[in-house]
């Protein structure tokens, strides 16, 4: 195959993407609206959001979900589509932070088209009403919305036998039956963060509530999206993913969507010429952090982690781990906080969870994951023992 | 008429799982309360045993609200054991993301948490938002998002919301509770700033990544220091600093600051926000340091409501128990020995009021057994409210030049007496008036630090860990919510023992074994309630303390306990 004709099967295949969204989106608009008569400019004017400001944030949404260009005027169809779809979002056991990410959404006043284009019928930090009127909305549209809501889900599961270390509501349900429940007839199902991806924090050796992922409590699809909290770029992102494709995105072998989690942090770090030159930061505060040397030494994890931080960063680009002068700790990794510690020191010089002797590793990793990161480990380990040797500004400074 | 229970669960707009339970009696007044955690996580215990640089980034997870706060009590409770003392720009920076943390959480929390407890949405429906507009400069000098045409705007918005049946978040509330006392254009006002504050918090959000990497949950404090040099060393990245600051200062000056007192004066009579507070008792610790030797606010404690006289703080006389807790070693211990090993007991069956004012069969808390996993924390075997109601007394009542205005100007645009501050709306009021003092001395500590990184550039001291070495250390510092402490012991270079006894513990726990209520027991009981089946009164009043529970729900255990045996049996199975 010559060069020509890749480029012929690729537009080919653009084409038929193009085509098969543009059929999505024209059976989401087929859909009966949940809020009638609202006509999307008027909406948009009302969250202060000129068509200008909202094309160039489809064209940057449209950027990161990897799409050709030619997208953009789709992605902010999708959005504009977008509510028709009522969200349920549960807390299970966990601290907010996800549902606090979520608030922190980029771009001009997005967060209250977000507020308004989505259907938020339950979401227990924002939500007006409470106890029993709070569980008749959770229970309303949980009917109502039969098989058209997406369900968003924060925080780890205590299941089984240790179900009882989290209830919600006056009948005293656990966050498992509610969880289970809701996912019955959701559309899709999307676990948010680190906890309901993989079990997170709680579920961290000795994981004392059982903690569990969600995936582990429902057998529908989950789409997961990690991170300790995922940006708000991630969440978000995703979301507008479902309403484009109207399937499962692509995924790893974790369930995260492919667009989002396919690279490695270390990949498009901003401190990755000073990895290859090999200048890194030795101790806090050296000369080698005043002047952003690779933080590797340190004990970034980016060379294990898969996610975009890197390349969107967080809080409208503000920054991001790495930028402030810390080493990655590898919080969309599953059960990271026993794999990637001690977080300050490199992991390839240790045998993986040496906190607990090696215990639960073998349990908790996937096996093929574990191999690639520890050849991976190797190497760079290799690379930053020879660049101490090799430094070229030794003996500068 | 026998009395009748009535549940709020789930207590929403707060962080974490909280559910109250009350009695009341014919006339529909509390004559007992009862506060119950209904999550319980564990860190304290998956922090035993891990590298001790490790718990500042796991105790962090505790809240993603509170999500600087935890952060750098683990890691100051380190420095503490290994006795570092980490460099001058270290400490100012991380009073700098304080500062961001404060102004962030105050203002989510009057506005997003707790405003639909004093604003009527569906009410706004029926202002002239000229004359909201105009009313908006009795209370600020340079109004924020009341223009004519903000208002108005902001009118349709709901209009389209209420009338389409499509209320969003705000479906299903207790809109039209003959509580609510504000005219039509002062809730449009609120909700204007309501929608505002959207914007306002992710910019506060921004002020704090800007040294922190991310919000929620920053990473950039290390034990002996801070990493983010390369961001104080660049004069752009301290100019957005300074430029962010404003903003903020800016909107709690001519919008918070505004709403509170519009709203302290229409609710003044109203019984639900003016009933004295519950326990009299108030604590706080010192905290936001200003430069070298300077803090914002003050320690001590208040006994009885007493301003005359200030006590300062014995650490040695803080313990926890757990009689009404679901732990099975109730006696109270000090944080440094404390233990806890889950013995939950479940809820019992019993019909309460339900929605529709009807008895529905319901599931309630066993208030003579145990009933939460909250424990009770006491100070010299007295229960103690903190948060900034604390601070803002104690500050005041040392008086402390930078507080002591603050509060009189509160008072006197108010015309309150100094009785008020003692109830829930000097709860909700004081968080207003510590926001404003961080927006007016705030930049003091950004000062220092400037002039400080002309002369010194550390940002880090080094440390070892003595494997062979026994440490023990503590962080105490008051937090957004109020007074935190976090407690380790280290041994053989790992966590050996880990306590945090944060401040929704001083407040949201059961009764102790003496029968004494916790502050959000005590405020409680006395409230009328007048509509069973819509207690608002109860959301009001749990609000004005900013509940975060998953912060207030830990647990340590003692000494040598064996990590393999949660792994027999995680739930019952805990013996040590």
């Amino acid at each position: 195959m010559n060069i020509h004709s890749l480029g012929e099967g690729w537009i080919l295949q653009e084409q038929r993407l193009y085509e098969k969204l543009t059929k999505r989106l024209n059976d989401l608009e087929r859909l009966p609206r949940l809020k009638e008569n609202k006509s999307i400019e008027s909406h948009l004017e009302e969250n202060g959001v000129s068509r200008r400001d909202f094309m160039k944030w489809a064209t940057a949404i449209t950027a990161m979900l990897a799409l050709p260009g030619s997208f953009t005027p789709l992605v902010a169809k999708a959005a504009k589509l977008s509510d028709r779809l009522p969200i349920i979002w549960l807390h299970m056991a966990e601290c907010t932070g996800c549902s606090e990410s979520l608030l922190r959404t980029d771009a001009p006043t997005i967060d209250s088209l977000i507020f308004d284009y989505i259907s938020l019928e339950y979401h227990e930090t924002l939500m007006a009403a409470a106890g029993w009127q709070a569980e008749h909305n959770l229970e309303h549209a949980i009917e109502a919305y039969k098989g058209q809501y997406i369900l968003m889900v924060e925080g780890g599961i205590p299941s089984g036998n240790s179900a009882h270390y989290l209830t919600i509501g006056g009948h005293g349900h656990t966050g498992e039956y509610s969880a289970k429940k809701a996912s019955k007839n959701a559309a899709a199902i999307f676990a948010i963060g680190t906890c309901s991806s993989y079990g997170g924090v709680q579920a961290a050796i000795p994981n004392p509530t059982g903690a569990v992922a969600l995936s582990k409590i429902t057998d529908k699809p989950v789409i997961n999206v990690p991170g300790c909290p995922p940006s708000e770029k991630n969440i978000v992102g995703t979301l507008l993913h479902y309403i484009l494709y109207g399937t499962l995105p692509a995924l790893d072998a974790y369930n995260r969507p492919k667009w989002a989690y396919a690279k490695r942090v270390h990949d498009l770090c901003e401190r990755r010429g000073h990895f290859d030159a090999g200048e890194f930061v030795e101790e806090f505060g050296d000369e080698g952090a005043k002047k952003g040397y690779c933080l590797y030494k340190v004990g970034c994890k980016g060379p294990y982690t898969f996610n975009n931080c890197s390349k969107n960063k967080f809080n409208s680009h503000m920054s991001w781990p790495i930028q402030a002068g810390h080493g990655c700790i590898g919080c969309s990794e599953p059960d990271f906080w026993d794999t990637m510690g001690p977080f300050e020191e490199p992991v390839a010089n240790r045998l993986y969870n040496t906190v607990f002797k090696g215990l639960g590793a073998d349990a908790t990793a996937d096996k093929i994951g574990v191999g690639l990161l520890t050849v991976t480990g190797i190497g760079i380990a290799a690379h930053a023992a020879i660049s101490k040797f090799k430094n070229p500004k030794d003996g500068e400074e | 008429m026998a009395n009748k229970r009535v549940i709020v669960d789930p207590i929403t707009r707060i962080e974490g799982h909280l559910r109250i339970e009350v009695e009341v009696d014919e006339n529909n007044v509390i004559q007992n309360a009862y506060s119950t955690s209904t999550l319980w996580r564990g860190l304290e215990t998956i922090v035993k045993n891990r590298d001790p640089r490790d718990a500042g980034f796991l105790m962090q997870r505790i809240c993603g609200v509170c999500t600087f706060s935890h952060y750098r009590a683990g890691i100051e409770a380190v420095e503490d054991a290994l006795g570092i003392v980490p460099p001058l720009n270290a400490k100012l920076t991380r009073s700098l993301m304080n500062m961001a943390l404060f102004m962030h959480d105050h203002v989510v929390h009057f506005y997003h948490l707790h405003g639909l407890d004093w604003v009527d949405v569906v009410s706004a429906l029926d202002a002239d938002p000229a004359k909201a507009s105009k009313e908006a400069f009795d209370y600020a000098e340079f109004p924020i998002a009341t223009g004519e045409n903000d208002l108005k705007k902001v009118k349709t918005r709901v209009k389209e919301f209420v009338a389409k049946g499509q209320l969003g978040p705000f479906a299903n509330a207790y809109w039209g509770h003959k509580t609510y006392r504000l005219t039509p254009e002062q809730n449009l006002i609120l909700l204007s700033h309501y929608l505002k504050a959207l914007e306002v918090q992710r910019e506060l959000a921004k002020l704090m990544a800007m040294f922190g990497g991310k919000q929620p949950h920053p990473q950039s404090l290390t034990v002996g220091g801070v990493t983010c040099v390369m961001d104080l060393l660049d004069p752009s990245r301290m100019g957005e600093y300074l430029t962010l600051f404003k903003v903020g200062a800016d909107f709690i000056e001519n919008a918070y600051q505004a709403d509170v007192v519009m709203a302290a004066k229409m609710f003044k009579d109203e019984p639900s926000v003016t009933a004295p507070a519950g326990v009299m008792n108030f604590m706080s610790h010192k905290e936001m340091q200003l430069n070298r030797t300077e803090f914002l606010f003050d320690s001590g404690i208040i006994e009885n409501g007493d301003l005359a006289k200030v006590f300062e703080i014995n650490e040695d006389l803080i313990t926890e128990e757990a009689t009404h807790s679901w732990y099975s070693d109730n006696e109270a211990l000090h944080p440094y020995e404390g233990k806890t090993n889950p013995n939950y007991t479940g809820f019992r069956d019993m019909d309460t009021v339900g929605p529709d004012g009807k008895m529905i069969h319901s599931k309630v808390v066993d208030e003579k057994g145990k009933y939460s996993w909250i424990k009770s924390p006491r100070y010299d075997g007295k229960p103690m409210e903190v948060g900034p109601l604390a601070a803002i007394l104690i500050s005041y009542a040392k008086g402390n030049e930078k507080i002591v205005p603050l509060v009189n100007d509160f008072l006197a645009k108010t015309g309150l007496p100094k009785a008020a501050l003692f109830t829930t709306l000097g709860r909700t009021a004081a968080r207003m008036i510590q926001s404003r003092a961080i927006a007016k001395h705030g930049l003091e500590a950004f000062n220092t630090l400037i002039e400080n990184l002309k002369v010194d550039q550390d940002t880090y001291t080094s440390y070892k860990i003595d494997k062979d070495k026994e440490y023990r250390g503590r962080f105490i510092g008051d937090v957004p919510r109020g007074m935190l402490s976090h407690w380790i012991r280290i041994k053989n270079g790992v966590v050996e023992n880990y306590q945090a006894v944060v401040p929704s513990t001083w407040n949201a726990g059961p009764i102790d074994s003496l029968g004494q209520m916790g502050p959000y027991e005590a405020n409680l009981v006395g409230l009328k309630v007048q509509d069973l089946s819509q207690p608002l009164e109860i959301i009001r009043v749990i609000h004005s303390f900013d509940p975060c529970i998953a912060c207030a729900v830990h647990v340590m255990d003692k000494k040598g306990n064996d990590l393999g045996t949660y792994k027999v049996d995680p739930i019952y199975g805990l013996s040590c």
